[in-house]
């Protein structure tokens, strides 16, 4: 299928669920209009919101928040997950070691953290990086932990019949190799740190797209929910186009990699 | 090709190195640039290796056994053997990848401790890292040796465009067929100037008419600085096309070198028209006798034929 067709499919799709959507709460078919509208408001109110929204600053600020909040939570949570995925990696005793608390750590579901982060590191972006520190440091440990453990023997071998010592193993095998393994989870954990931060402003927070759409429930502003959703499934889009471009650039050596999208 | 008046021999440091040779050089190049011990002592010599392996249940597999062999300077020497018979781990302890259960390693009559730093290794699999371009893989091996970063680049161009692939120098690995990255390889190897060359069944992944040229490419890189090269191959043709002495191992478990045969074909040699050639013939016929009766072993089928 060539580009265009494909992109006028995609568009064909968004239209007919919206005009599914506008048909049934403008029309009397499940019931009221008015009564339908309370709880699914309609595509061209949301629309209207929108794009009141976005003629004031406001909204600005709270996706600049979320950003802020994506952005550390990601930087955090990978350098960590890259260091302890080096370290656990490299050292089978270390590894061992903290396998069952590792494990369990990671089977918490993170929502109960929330209030004990809230409680810790305020109400502002901390509590919320926090959160979402917690979501993207497992994947990229994992990740990076698979990495360096999978590294070709027959590259390493070489590599070291080359010369190279410790640190040059490091900077020309391990950590491209890790890296690897990191980018290929890059949209899971980018997309996990907006997670966290969208979580965590949801359960307590003064501004934040997860705080805008709380607010909109709270008041059973359907239409402030849904406007708010669109405004982060748009802006989770944009962000992850971002990373593909990141992604095509640093792993241009991979097969496949490149201008596959 | 080489220069045509290299002469085939170099200094006899071994009684079959010595009877490889048809007419002994005087002058040669390679002599007069050797070091003192080198010129002494082989480049690589094996005592009485054995290699062993442990297995589960504490048992051990036995993969060679008494292996004595010498490599002499600047002599092109091929291991060939059936398959599973231990060429390529005494090709690895030669290298310090794997140490030996018993008996020595000597390189250049030192005592091989860790990885054999005189020696580059030529590997059957895929070794380059996939995430560096061709250039990059071969500018990298200078690192090492402490080369600065633009003088590494300039001669790493240089060893690529010797191996045929100047047009490809910011290809990665999986943009190059397998032959390209093979020369990759073998310039990554050779960047590094080093004394002994080791290298395993490394044109085995190679259709024919690749191996014959990658034949002729190594033996045009190697009779410009004739280094030792050890040669493993299950190839008994490329064996004899390639080498000065080609090395017969019996069936593993617990492998034996059991012939060695010195190879008195001129050099310099093309790899596709030596096989034409009725010596060439008289010499496979020879070690293909003994070998074929190995091959069987290792088959345990009598009716397995050439």
């Amino acid at each position: 299928m060539s580009r265009a067709a494909l992109l006028a499919c995609q568009v064909v799709v968004g239209l007919v669920m919206l005009a599914v959507w506008h048909a049934v709460t403008v029309y009397p078919i499940f019931g009221a209009p008015k009564q339908v509208q309370f709880f699914f408001s309609t595509p061209l109110d949301v629309i209207a919101r929108v794009v009141r929204e976005f003629s004031g600053t406001e909204i600005w600020r709270h996706l600049f928040i979320t950003l802020q909040e994506t952005l550390l939570a990601f930087l955090f949570g990978a350098g960590g997950g890259i260091v302890v995925g080096f370290i656990f990696a490299r050292s089978d005793v270390v590894a061992a070691i903290f396998d069952p608390y590792i494990k369990a750590a990671n089977a918490l579901p993170r929502v109960v953290l929330a209030p004990i982060f809230a409680l810790w590191f305020g109400l502002g972006i901390w509590s919320k990086v926090a959160l979402g520190f917690t979501l993207v440091f497992f994947i990229v440990f994992f990740n990076v932990y698979q990495g360096v453990r999978e590294v070709s023997p027959v590259v390493l071998a070489n590599a070291r019949m080359l010369g190279m010592n410790g640190r040059q193993l490091l900077r020309h095998v391990y950590w491209p190799a890790a890296l690897t393994w990191m980018f290929s989870s890059l949209h899971t954990s980018v997309g996990f740190a907006l997670v966290g931060a969208v979580v965590g402003e949801y359960l307590g927070a003064s501004a934040g797209l997860g705080y805008k759409i709380h607010e909109a429930e709270s008041v059973f502003d359907v239409t402030g929910v849904f406007a708010g959703m669109a405004i982060l499934s748009a802006f989770v889009i944009a962000i992850d186009a971002l990373v593909t471009l990141a992604e095509n650039r640093l792993l241009a050596w991979r097969p496949g990699q490149g201008g596959a999208r | 090709m080489g220069a045509p008046g290299l002469p085939d021999g170099r200094p006899g440091a071994n009684p079959a190195a010595a009877t490889a040779t048809r007419r002994v050089g005087d002058g040669t190049e390679l002599a007069t640039g050797e070091t003192g011990d080198s010129l002494r002592a082989p480049a690589v010599s094996l005592s009485g290796v054995t290699i062993a392996f442990p297995l589960k249940g504490g048992a051990t597999y036995v993969a060679v056994e008494g292996a004595d062999l010498a490599v002499a300077a600047g002599e092109f020497v091929a291991i060939v053997g059936p398959t599973g018979c231990g060429k390529s781990t005494l090709l690895n302890a030669s290298a310090g990848l794997l140490e030996p259960r018993g008996g020595s390693v000597r390189i250049f009559g030192a005592p091989l401790a860790g990885l054999n730093r005189r020696a580059g290794y030529l590997f059957q699999a895929d070794a380059l890292m996939p995430w560096k371009s061709a250039l990059d893989n071969v500018a990298v091996a200078l690192e090492p040796k402490g080369v600065g970063r633009r003088d590494a680049e300039g001669q790493g161009r240089r060893w690529l465009e010797r191996v045929g692939l100047k047009a490809f120098v910011t290809s990665y690995p999986h943009m190059l067929s397998g032959g390209q990255r093979k020369r990759v390889a073998l310039a990554q190897m050779l960047i590094r100037d080093p004394e002994i060359l080791l290298m395993d069944e490394p044109f085995g992944p190679l259709d024919a008419q690749t191996r014959q040229i990658m034949g002729n490419l190594l033996l045009k890189l190697w009779a410009q600085d004739r280094k030792a090269v050890l040669f493993v191959t299950h190839d008994l043709e490329e064996a004899i096309a390639l080498a000065d002495r080609v090395v017969v191992m019996s069936a593993g478990p617990a492998a034996r070198i059991i012939g060695q045969y010195p190879v008195s074909l001129s050099r310099p040699r093309d790899t596709a028209d030596i096989r034409l050639d009725p010596e060439f013939h008289r010499i496979h016929r020879e070690i293909w006798a003994q070998l074929r009766v190995e091959v069987q072993k290792t088959y345990g089928d009598s009716d397995m034929a050439g």
